[in-house]
């Protein structure tokens, strides 16, 4: 099972600054461990993110994406107590999902 | 018009009655991943094929895309960007890397609340030019360049 999606919401008046750090190895399909074995190539392909179970952002990602990569987005009209919804899928399958209420 | 209202009626209701389920994640909207990854675009091994898989190909410079990122990166392996279009209606954002042995690195879609901003975490090769790419709703393509000089590569190692 993968890591938690750590999702971070900030009401700034009519703008909010949303935070999204997705745990996950992100590895190229290039590098090499010690012995030289090339490590698997594994990366998050999809992911989206919805505000009270309405789509707001859909991306799709390459390897080039950074490790553990935090993203940071801004939405207008957010108000406390909306629900924030990430989820994410990789190449191999794996999925995560996570939600936060907006304080 | 009655039967309109009556169907409208109705819909409210439904929507009402399952709102509160889905809070409780007896509901949970099983993973609403909207796009198939755009595999053309994303496994292109240099820029222009890229540009051409995602179907910005002949796209004009604009200056109303704004892109913050380091001059000089040390590290490759994460180079923050950050990138704001202040064109109207921009519906995506893409961003690639010339240089990288896949040159497009994320594709984003805004809807709903999202305004069009993202900062996002991405590895850099070598001194390369990134461009951010911008769709808007009606279809119009803009570009933006900005020159990262990378340090240390951040893809093999």
């Amino acid at each position: 099972m993968a890591d938690q999606i750590k999702i971070r919401a900030q009401i700034q008046g009519e703008i909010t600054d949303i935070r999204i750090l997705m745990q996950h190895p992100m590895e190229t399909g290039q590098r090499k461990d010690d012995k030289g074995q090339t490590l698997p190539i594994h990366f998050i392909q999809v992911f989206a993110v919805s505000h009270n179970g309405k789509p707001m952002i859909d991306g799709q990602l390459n390897t080039s994406i950074s490790k553990n990569p935090l993203f940071a987005f801004k939405a207008r009209g957010i108000k406390a107590g909306d629900k924030l919804t990430v989820n994410w899928q990789d190449n191999t399958g794996d999925k995560r999902q996570d939600e936060i209420t907006v304080a | 018009m009655l039967e309109l209202r009556r169907k409208l009626l109705k819909g409210g209701a439904s929507v009402a009655l399952l709102s509160p389920l889905l809070g409780t994640g007896l509901l949970m909207p099983t993973a609403v991943l909207a796009a198939e990854w755009n595999r053309n675009a994303f496994a292109a091994r240099n820029v222009n094929d890229a540009l051409k898989a995602y179907g910005s190909a002949n796209a004009p410079e604009s200056r109303d895309i704004v892109i913050n990122a380091p001059e000089i990166a040390e590290n490759g392996a994460k180079v923050e960007v950050d990138i704001t279009s202040n064109i109207a209606n921009t519906r995506s954002l893409a961003v690639f890397a010339d240089k990288n042995p896949m040159p497009l690195c994320a594709a984003l879609e805004f809807s709903g609340a999202a305004l069009p901003y993202a900062r996002v975490q991405i590895k850099l090769a070598e001194t390369t030019r990134i461009r951010a790419v911008i769709k808007t709703a009606d279809g119009k393509t803009h570009v933006a360049f900005r020159e990262i000089k990378v340090t240390l590569g951040g893809c093999g190692g």
